[in-house]
């Protein structure tokens, strides 16, 4: 795989390089079922997660990721930081950069930062989310969560539903699963389907979409597509997309339920689905922590393991 | 003091006019046939027009010194080939008593570069709703009323401000965007911010305003014309083919409106966008190839009457903000013939004497004014260019206190060598011997 410095979405990524990054990520799993959780694969470098937008889970798992691969990490977060003193973005990051760091991991509400990050800093940055544009380590460990059990995602039909218009995920599914074979589907109300999705097929007959699908990728819906006009109705769109178990009977038998996290039980899905057997939620989470260790040590050491 | 320009070609808005020895004495053309001179310039191989008059420029005085002043803005514009720019009213606090436009006024008389003229806000504090005195107004010396940077949402009040506009002899410029359609976008909507998971804003958004004010002007001529008012509605930056095709519709039905298109409109595209870079976040925004050539034919016809510059100064920081937060605006006033003269008339075999017209007489036109042209007795406002040495753009010799460009890196022909403003140097070019 060639040396990639960053990771900011999957344009110009080639299959053999997604592939061998998904095999460092298993290798990685391996870790996690150790009673030891801990590897000195990055030892001696140092990590910063900057999350100019808030969030638990995502910043959680690149940390422990980095911490089970020895790094040092620190965090930097909005509340109570320089920015509330009017300082810049940019500021904020050279500032960081000062303090001898190796890699960025940037989540933030405004598409285009990642990039705009990578052109000022010398290390190493991971999009950990910018605006509604990318989130390729979500995308990641939705493939190898879907890897995990459909062993390959060739010719695998993949849905996406929800307010496709707004998300990053489907954005970064629709770059990648293509690229592992994948045919990939997205399902909304019109009001939050764009007005393309390179690499999917848009529709807003939510049967079409999961008719036969091998997985199911349920999207969290913001209330405040209320406030934007975007969506009239929560009651319409329960009504029309809401994923629920008589719903997921026009998938495959057996397919597979993903959610990206956090959920609003009983709007996007119905509140029982998350524990039932299709569910593959905690399968995400883990795989996650997984998926993260190998995109820090392929970027920072350079070599599939 | 007397100037004589040897043996440069001739060009104005009505034509090419051949070489031609061109004397200049008390701020005027005093002969196109050569004569006695304290001083001669050899303008062998180099272009004498009627200098460039910009009629959209931001200069941010008074309150936003930091993005531009007077001082810089007039001299960037004078090394731009501008012999006057009209200044957006769009400051803090927003340019509309006669009491500013009379104090910006005596501050710019005693600085250099190019001429100031000034338009005010149509409305207070320009929220489009309550009008500012237009006669006063135009007493006071201003040329142009216009809420630019907003839009006027509220039709019954552009339309009265037409009314009162047209009875002071002021036209009235629009920034034609619907508020709501155009929602939080911040590049051209289409396939490409879909993609790039970057809020659009539609050209529909551009088409539908101008739509509604074309139909407002029709209003407002019905009533102004017992009366002997001449409406005037200039319908700035169009950006869109369907924008272009609006105002050719209305130019067939005899309505008084005048657009204008901007350099960057016509030179650079949404596709620049996928570098992130928010020196690209403009308003309204970078549209397509087929909006781009479209609005070179619209400029060709006559449809689009005038190009003005929108040099919209902002601090390089502001620009580095992330693309939400950075402000809209591209700066442009020093390069703007330049990169015109390069892309539509050396590359695309555009006519000179047209993008003199679009850059002199059309502006000039559009506020009521008479154009300007290569003949004795005329005013000397005049540019000399090079058409032949090419140079690249390098924000660092930029006048201007904003100091990037979308353009930097590209190599230009057609940099004005000297600027007169009514005889007066106001540029001189170092390359200038």
């Amino acid at each position: 795989m060639a040396a990639l410095k960053h990771l900011l979405d999957f344009e110009g990524w080639r299959r053999s390089e997604v592939e061998s990054l998904l095999e460092t990520a298993r290798l990685m799993e391996e870790v996690l079922e150790r009673p030891m959780k801990k590897v000195p694969a990055l030892k001696g470098f140092t990590i910063a997660t900057v999350f100019f937008e808030p969030s638990t889970r995502t910043k959680t798992s690149f940390e422990l990721a980095a911490k089970r691969m020895s790094a040092d990490v620190v965090s930097f977060a909005v509340s109570g930081s320089s920015l509330s003193k009017g300082e810049s973005y940019k500021d904020t990051l050279l500032t960081l950069q000062a303090m001898v760091l190796d890699a960025y991991v940037i989540r933030s509400p405004v598409a285009g930062m990642a990039h705009q990050a990578a052109g000022w800093l010398r290390g190493s940055v991971i999009n950990a989310g910018d605006g509604r544009r990318a989130h390729p380590t979500q995308a990641l460990l939705d493939a190898y969560t879907l890897l995990d059990e459909l062993s390959q995602l060739e010719g695998k039909k993949i849905a996406i539903v929800g307010d496709i218009a707004h998300s990053r995920v489907a954005r970064s599914n629709a770059e990648l699963l293509p690229l592992l074979g994948a045919d990939v589907w997205a399902a909304g109300p019109v009001g939050l389907l764009p007005e393309v999705l390179k690499g999917a097929r848009l529709t807003s007959n939510l049967a079409e979409a999961l008719s036969d699908a091998d997985a199911v990728m349920v999207l969290r819906l913001q209330k405040e597509r209320m406030q934007d006009g975007s969506l009239p109705s929560i009651r319409e769109y329960i009504s029309e997309y809401q994923i629920t178990a008589e719903r997921m009977n026009l998938a495959r038998p057996g397919a597979l339920l993903l959610h990206p996290g956090p959920m609003n039980r009983d709007l996007e899905l119905a509140g029982t689905l998350a524990e039932g057997s299709h569910s593959r939620v905690e399968r995400q989470v883990r795989a996650g922590e997984a998926v993260r260790m190998a995109v820090l040590y392929h970027l920072l050491v350079g070599r599939a393991a | 003091m007397s100037l004589l320009i040897k043996n440069a070609l001739l060009v104005d808005g009505a034509g090419e006019h051949g070489r031609g020895d061109v004397l200049i004495n008390n701020g005027k053309i005093a002969s196109l046939s050569g004569g006695e001179a304290a001083t001669t310039i050899d303008g062998s191989g180099f272009v004498l027009t009627p200098a460039l008059f910009d009629p959209h420029s931001h200069l941010r005085s008074p309150g936003q010194e930091v993005k531009e002043d007077l001082r810089s803005g007039l001299l960037a514009a004078a090394k731009g080939g501008y012999a006057a720019v009209v200044a957006m009213p769009n400051t803090e606090p927003a340019i509309q008593r006669p009491e500013d436009v009379r104090g910006l006024y005596q501050q710019a008389s005693r600085l250099d570069g190019a001429r100031l003229l000034l338009a005010a806000a149509l409305t207070e504090e320009q929220q489009g709703r309550r009008l500012t005195p237009a006669g006063l107004l135009r007493q006071a010396g201003a040329v142009l009323l216009s809420d630019d940077g907003r839009s006027n949402d509220d039709a019954g009040v552009l339309a009265r401000g037409l009314l009162y506009a047209a009875a002071a002899s002021l036209t009235v410029a629009v920034h034609a965007e619907d508020t709501s359609l155009r929602g939080e976008g911040l590049m051209n909507d289409g396939a490409l911010s879909a993609q790039l998971g970057i809020p659009g804003n539609p050209a529909e958004a551009e088409a539908a305003r101008i739509a509604r004010d074309l139909e407002v002007l029709r209003w407002a001529v019905r009533k102004a014309a017992p009366l002997g008012h001449q409406v005037r509605l200039y319908v700035q930056h169009v950006s869109s083919k369907r924008g272009a095709e609006l105002i050719e519709m209305a130019h067939a039905d005899k309505l008084p409106v005048y657009a204008e298109v901007t350099p960057h409109h016509l030179t650079l595209t949404a596709e620049n966008w996928r570098s992130f870079d928010p020196v690209f976040k403009v308003a309204p925004p970078l549209r397509e190839p087929e909006d781009v050539d479209a609005l070179l034919r619209a400029l060709e016809s006559g449809v689009i009457s005038s190009i003005g510059s929108d040099h919209a100064p902002h601090t390089r920081a502001e620009k580095e903000r992330d693309l939400q937060n950075a402000p809209f605006g591209i700066p442009n006033i020093e390069v703007a013939f330049p990169l015109l003269f390069s892309e539509l008339v050396d590359k695309r075999g555009f006519p000179l004497a047209k993008l003199i017209a679009r850059m002199s007489d059309g502006p000039r036109e559009a506020l009521g004014m008479k154009e300007i042209r290569l003949r004795v007795g005329e005013v000397a406002d005049l540019m000399l260019f090079d058409p032949g040495a090419s140079r690249s753009v390098d924000p660092a010799t930029f006048l201007s206190k904003a100091r990037y460009s979308p353009w930097q890196g590209w190599r230009l022909k057609g940099w004005p060598l000297l600027t007169l403003l009514a005889g007066k140097e106001v540029w001189r070019d170092a390359a200038l011997a």
